[in-house]
């Protein structure tokens, strides 16, 4: 039964999760409980991965009624990778979270922390699976607004105003998006992707389609943070509690690139976004976001903020691959998606594990501190040369992948920013190395008796970083089901 | 509120009317125009009039915030529960046909028992913000002495 009903029990089960952690009693009972859903979600991420990998199709009818009727979830080898990320850092992600969530967030907060974790948790999911336009509306408002309350909890008051500014901003581009879908709808009567795909072609040329169009990516493009619309990620994660930092981070925004590359070339089809300046707005756009937000980046004096100015800039690198619109350009946006994931969840959870035992994420206060978290201090080493993208690490393979895309369509000028922003992030992963490492250490009440943070910080750290590293050597599972998937988003091509 | 004797008399007499106008829009939400979250809003509409002429704190004594909680997550319990009740059956996720012996009956208990879940939650959400902000304004060492007392 089980097998049948997978890619529905993956969304349903953090859903059904979610009300039963917030009446558990506070204490570690809510913790235990959603670790125990996630590594179960995450069990079954992987199989459906495993279903989905010869490149077959799953659709699963809800409550029975056949699409385009009813809702679909509709599952290839795209979105059973990006459901793998999110469930998979979800994984890593809540062990982590019992000695962190203890230390940033009161205790009488706990059990409601944990029911918003697993809404935002059950609202990624959601996105992903279905195969239903306003389905997926509804799961990115239910995304959203827990990823709000959960931003809001950070320790400083600082967070209440990120928290406010992100639910502005994404309110915006959660109401562009339903008036792109409100004007397909109007034009086409259907709500199904699949359904949409067949029935847009003949009306490319309509003003309204391209209106919906226009809407359907300015606010997705907000939701992702592609710059100029970047503004309220940097102040959202800086301030967030740090797991919180840490799961969205490493899957909100690859959620919403991965709903582009759908919207793109699964509903509209690459050959509408030739005709309009989309694939050149992005181009122009993501070359700008790079080199400016990894100049940011360098002048920051907070990690987590340097990290989220970095965050912006590595959306750009996805948006790129979008852009070129080639086998490859989504190849290298499906495994960046994946690897950047992979990156900077180890680099928060390091930086995470540090303010875990200075309370401070300034870079000032850092000094010294490599010697004596030496574990901790590795672990930002290996996720920045993944950052960087230095051969070994998964970050060299997208990299690799985006540079072979550019170069196809002699696109020279991204071949020169790319490697002008891999140069920029050696500047700003360099910082936090000098700062760690090469700076003597203040003696400071704060740093004087720092140790080696705990294992249960440690161990998920460090699985982030060993995957970066595995995942740097065996291409497998990344390269292969991207492979698979642009089979099924291009059609024609044969990679 | 001391003498308001007029609005004391005519809330009593009109609340039952309201909750039983909530339950009607309920439970006959699958004839007529209504459902869960009108009935939800109805419902709580009608505590929200008590708390306003009886004062807060006697509304929180007809429902303390830790039942409306409770409440509020009982209520997507039963929604996404039904979900299960049908995939246990044989049928999808929240296929209610397989909840009866026949496709009408079936049809008829899920969207009954899924809108019970949406009013429960709306009920409760709806009180839980209002109390949220009948909240603000009071002194803070209320708030702080709840907090030290859980």
């Amino acid at each position: 039964m089980i097998e049948s009903h997978l890619s529905l029990l993956i969304v349903a089960l953090p859903l059904l999760a979610a009300p039963i952690v917030a009446v558990l009693p506070n204490g570690r009972m809510p913790w235990a409980f959603s670790t125990l859903v996630s590594w179960a979600v995450f069990a079954m991420a992987c199989l459906q991965l495993i279903n989905v990998s010869t490149g077959n199709v799953i659709s699963y009818e809800l409550g029975g009624w056949a699409p385009p009727w009813g809702i679909e979830y509709r599952i290839d080898a795209a979105n059973a990778l990006v459901a793998l990320i999110v469930a998979g850092i979800a994984a890593v992600t809540l062990p982590y979270a019992l000695k962190s969530v203890e230390k940033e967030i009161p205790q009488q907060q706990h059990s409601l922390f944990y029911a918003a974790f697993m809404l935002c948790f059950t609202g990624l999911l959601g996105i992903t699976l279905t195969g239903d336009i306003f389905n997926l509306f509804v799961f990115l408002e239910i995304s959203s607004l827990s990823s709000y309350a959960l931003i809001s909890l950070g320790k400083q008051r600082q967070a209440l105003t990120a928290a406010y500014q992100y639910l502005i901003m994404g309110t915006i581009g959660a109401t562009f998006f339903i008036i792109g879908v409100g004007l397909l709808y109007a034009m086409t009567g259907t709500l199904n992707m699949v359904d949409l795909a067949q029935r847009l072609p003949e009306l490319y040329e309509h003003r309204t389609i391209q209106t919906a169009f226009a809407f359907i990516m300015v606010g997705f493009a907000l939701k992702l943070a592609l710059f100029p619309l970047h503004l309220w990620l940097p102040n959202a994660y800086t301030y967030a509690p740090t797991v919180v930092t840490v799961f969205l981070a490493a899957t909100a925004t690859k959620v919403a690139v991965y709903v582009m590359l759908r919207v793109v070339f699964s509903v509209f089809g690459f050959t509408f976004i030739e005709d309009t300046p989309t694939d050149e707005l992005f181009i122009i756009l993501c070359i700008a976001g790079i080199l400016m937000m990894s100049f940011y980046a360098i002048y920051q004096h907070d990690a987590k903020r340097l990290l989220a100015y970095s965050s912006v800039a590595q959306i750009g690198y996805m948006m790129i691959g979008i852009g070129l619109g080639s086998a490859l350009g989504i190849t290298a946006t499906l495994v960046h998606l994946f690897n950047h994931a992979l990156m900077k969840g180890a680099l928060f959870m390091a930086i995470g594990a540090i303010v875990y035992q200075i309370g401070s994420s300034r870079i000032e206060d850092f000094s010294g501190l490599g010697k004596k978290m030496p574990w901790t201090f590795a672990a930002i080493v290996v996720g920045g040369l993944s950052l960087i993208g230095v051969p070994g690490t998964a970050g060299f393979i997208s990299k690799w992948y985006l540079i072979l895309a550019a170069i196809e369509q002699q696109h020279w000028l991204i071949v020169v920013v790319i490697l002008l922003g891999s140069l920029l992030a050696v500047i700003y992963v360099w910082k936090l190395v000098e700062a760690l490492y090469f700076k003597p250490a203040t003696e400071s009440s704060k740093t004087v008796s720092v140790q080696e943070a705990p294992l249960m910080l440690l161990i998920p750290t460090w699985l982030l970083v060993l995957a970066n590293v595995y995942f740097g050597f065996n291409t497998e599972l990344t390269v292969g089901t991207a492979e698979t998937a642009i089979q099924l988003l291009l059609p024609g091509t044969n990679k | 509120m001391k003498h308001n004797l007029i609005l004391k008399v005519v809330s009593k007499f009109l609340i039952p009317l309201i909750f039983l106008f909530a339950l009607y829009v309920q439970f006959h939400g699958d004839f007529g125009p209504g459902g869960g979250f009108q009935a939800g809003v109805i419902f709580s509409a009608g505590i929200i009039l008590y708390a306003l002429v009886f004062g807060v704190d006697s509304a929180k004594k007809v429902i303390p915030l830790h039942i409306l909680r409770v409440l509020a997550s009982l209520g997507v319990l039963i929604y996404a529960g039904t979900g299960v009740a049908s995939l246990l059956l044989g049928g999808n996720y929240l296929e209610y046909g397989v909840l009866a012996s026949t496709q009408l009956a079936g049809q008829h208990i899920g969207i009954i028992v899924i809108e019970l879940g949406v009013g429960i939650t709306v009920m409760a959400v709806m009180l839980i913000m209002f109390f949220a902000f009948a909240e603000r304004g009071r002194p803070i060492e209320d708030v702080e002495d709840k907090e030290g007392s859980q």
